[in-house]
């Protein structure tokens, strides 16, 4: 049954066992650590050079003005807002991505969603509708680009008075830019916050 | 839990599935040690010979022990190097200089531990060379330690009459090479192709639509990810984790990720039932796995989706919709919602992995126990690559004794008489992560050093100080993030149990593989219990829950369990 080696397992000198150790992880290392990467990063800027250097968005002059995948923080009136982000010293800081690490009982947690459900309320005193969770609430990275449809569909009355635009007008907006789960069900219906605030803007 | 969240499960259990036999087939000739006489095997004997290796040379348990111990402890002392020095160093473009002596300490043994607990936050802290040519390097080197000790115990049960449990620097290299780089380098390149990012630049500045100066961390990040999820090590390239969108772009990563997580330990129980030449063997461990890991991904998943309590009053919508994932959405992600992040908390902790994609130190006081809960098992269900299987065989060998106990013979497993030296070390394997946990937890809490990284009051505190020992000493690396253990106090004591969680459970295991080759195959007979049926299997679920509930109940009891019951209580 057993075909395997046989042989006696026999104990050897100390070098028998630090040299194989160095030449097997410098050899590895070189290889993981270096060979590997690089080729990686060769072959991706070769063949997806937008998405590996970050899925970045250019306005018609040629300026970088954000990336597809992150968020900004967005606070007129007359926008959508995205997820409250816990990013350090100010939000949506890409050099510090984060969570804010609440617990669900810290009363620390309870004063940050209600500063901001009194912000929505301040820009919105009409809007009695329950806020989407989403809203008031900050998202793991600190740089979540996307909100829920909920959330999206909850400040389009405000968006619309402040820019003078009928509701039916944004509302068609945000469902334009917006993605839902594949058959249904596989991923989540959001709308990226930045590619819909760009579609407002073009809309003037 | 939603239908979407019940149909994700489903999927996602249905296509890792799917994987075990490829999986198996796969990896089965490198624990065999049997590449076949074509030119594969003639450049793998090349390679070999060039290291100074010996491939068929095999090894007793103990030089194979020692073995693997030089080369992690090597590795840790290159890592600390290399972390120290990064100022130094080329590819840093952002001029980071070098880490703080405590905090190379830890995170050089967290990376050899597989752990990847991290008390810093990579993208302003750790250069490129240190990502690419420190962390990942053992992402890779820690991920092929596990699956070599896996292979040794699995011979020790396939092999009969020898001293021989392979050959460490063949087994190493071989995994390294042949297994873990392939399914990397193609992983990299999926990630790349949704949006994660693959470069050397500098960190990128501008204006941003909204308004405001926004500067982006850059990075060779998926390279690393890669690995990151396929060797189960969860060291975030970026401080969030998986939650970070160059990290994990979409929800198809996402679920690939999920998928890296599990597919090797998948594997790896097929690998044992191919060498032990019974699959059914393999399959009996498989379903020990699932049964229980269904059990816990369907309870974070109602907990988070039950939402917080304390939000009813504030007029928030917590109801799930077609519009909205609702729930518990702080610290969580948009684009993964409830459903998947939920099925990632627990795949993350039910295997070792420990990557995060959204901060479990904000769910639900019970949608975060069950993550910790997995850990405080043992890292069985699925488990680190490698180590889950180990040690699911450990509480297995245990379980055939209790049942060899209840009928008054001789307990048997795979033809192999388990007796007093093999419990001996079983039950050494078993101590090491619970006295760690819970020593270590109890000095924290007892000193001042310990109380001050506590970032949540009450209850809540106190989770984070156990989850904080669970996640090392079982090596996860997953946190209650809110604790601040960047301190010498936290970066030491966590490291210490990282290491001995690590090391002091796999000398046992190694023990346990020489003591078991050495035996005869005793052939089955009409007495021999049968370690492949429905009873085994709840027999083995019964250990498991036995072992790792009894244990830790106490502990839950003071944060979590008060937490669940304060929140509803309305405190």
């Amino acid at each position: 049954m057993n075909t395997l080696t046989q042989t006696a397992a026999t104990t050897p000198a100390r070098s028998a066992i630090l040299r194989p150790a160095l030449t097997v992880l410098v050899t590895l290392t070189l290889v993981t650590g270096l060979a590997y990467p690089l080729a990686t990063t060769v072959v991706a800027q070769l063949t997806m050079p937008n998405q590996a250097n970050g899925s970045l968005i250019v306005d018609e002059n040629g300026k970088v003005i954000g990336s597809a995948l992150i968020g900004q923080a967005f606070d007129k009136p007359g926008e959508f807002w995205g997820r409250l982000s816990a990013t350090g010293d100010k939000p949506y800081n890409g050099v510090n991505s984060g969570g804010s690490n609440l617990g669900p009982s810290n009363p620390a947690l309870i004063k940050a969603v209600s500063a901001r459900i009194d912000a929505l309320k301040k820009a919105d005193p009409g809007n009695t509708r329950p806020v989407p969770v989403d809203l008031v609430t900050a998202s793991g990275s600190g740089l979540d680009p996307d909100i829920s449809l909920a959330a999206a569909y909850y400040q389009v009355p405000r968006v619309a008075r402040v820019r003078k635009i009928s509701e039916a007008q944004v509302q068609a907006l945000v469902d334009r830019t917006a993605s839902r789960p594949l058959f249904g069900y596989f991923g989540e219906a959001k709308v990226n916050v930045l590619a819909l605030n760009r579609a407002l803007a073009s809309l003037h | 839990m939603t239908s979407a969240s019940i149909l994700l499960l489903i999927v996602f259990l249905t296509v890792l599935g799917l994987t075990v036999r490829p999986m198996g087939a796969w990896m089965a000739p490198l624990a065999e040690g049997r590449l076949g006489s074509g030119a594969f095997a003639r450049f793998d004997n090349r390679l070999l010979r060039l290291l100074g290796v010996d491939g068929d040379a095999g090894m007793g348990w103990k030089q194979y022990t020692l073995a693997l111990i030089v080369f992690n402890a090597l590795g840790a002392l290159l890592l600390y190097g290399m972390q120290r020095l990064q100022g130094g160093l080329p590819f840093n473009p952002q001029h980071l200089g070098a880490v703080s002596a405590d905090s190379s300490f830890n995170t050089a043994v967290s990376f050899v531990a597989n752990t990847n607990w991290q008390g810093y936050s990579g993208e302003s802290t750790m250069s490129y060379l240190t990502q690419m040519m420190g962390l990942a390097v053992q992402n890779f080197l820690s991920a092929a330690t596990g699956i070599a000790v896996a292979f040794a115990l699995i011979r020790g049960f396939a092999r009969r009459e020898t001293a021989d449990v392979g050959n460490f620097w063949a087994d190493v290299t071989r995994i390294t090479l042949y297994l873990l780089l392939p399914m990397s380098f193609v992983m990299a390149l999926v990630l790349v192709s949704q949006g994660g990012l693959q470069n050397l630049s500098g960190y990128v500045s501008y204006t941003g639509f909204a308004g405001h100066a926004q500067s982006l961390a850059m990075g060779p990040v998926a390279s690393q990810e890669a690995i990151k999820m396929i060797g189960t090590n969860g060291g975030g390239f970026f401080n969030a984790n998986s939650a970070h969108p160059f990290e994990n772009p979409t929800a198809l990563t996402n679920f690939l990720q999920m998928l890296a997580i599990f597919i090797i330990p998948a594997g790896l129980c097929h690998v044992f039932g191919r060498l032990v030449k019974d699959t059914r063997q393999g399959w009996a461990i498989l379903a020990v796995m699932t049964l229980i890991f269904v059990v816990c991904a369907i309870g974070v998943g109602v907990f988070e989706q039950q939402g917080n309590p304390l939000f009813g009053k504030l007029g928030i919508d917590q109801l799930a919709s077609s519009l909205q994932a609702g729930g518990n959405m702080e610290g969580k992600e948009v684009r993964f919602g409830i459903s998947a992040s939920s099925l990632f908390a627990a795949v993350t902790t039910a295997a070792s992995c420990g990557a995060v994609n959204a901060m479990h130190d904000s769910f639900t006081a019970l949608g975060g126990m069950i993550p910790m809960w997995l850990m405080q098992l043992g890292e069985v269900i699925f488990g680190g690559v490698g180590s889950g299987l180990y040690g699911m065989l450990v509480l297995a060998v245990l379980a055939v004794f209790v049942a060899g106990l209840m009928v008054g013979r001789t307990p048997e497993y795979l033809g192999k008489k388990i007796e007093p030296y093999e419990m001996k070390m079983v039950a050494l394997a078993i101590l090491v992560t619970p006295t760690l946990v819970l020593l270590g937890t109890s000095v924290a809490v007892l000193m001042s050093a310990g109380q001050a990284g506590v970032a949540n009051p009450g209850p809540h505190g106190f989770s984070e100080i156990l989850y904080a020992f669970s996640s090392a000493a079982n090596n996860n690396g997953s946190a209650f993030a809110g604790l601040s253990a960047n301190t010498p106090f936290y970066n030491g004591m966590l490291a210490t149990a990282m290491w001995f969680g690590r090391f002091a459970m796999i000398v046992p295991v190694m023990a346990l593989a020489g003591g078991l080759a050495k035996k005869k195959i005793l052939p089955t007979s009409s007495g021999t219990m049968p370690t492949h049926d429905a009873l085994f299997v709840v027999l083995v679920i019964g250990t498991v829950l036995l072992v790792g509930a009894l244990t830790y109940i106490p502990a839950l009891a003071l944060g979590p369990i008060v937490e669940h019951l304060g929140l509803w209580a309305g405190h």
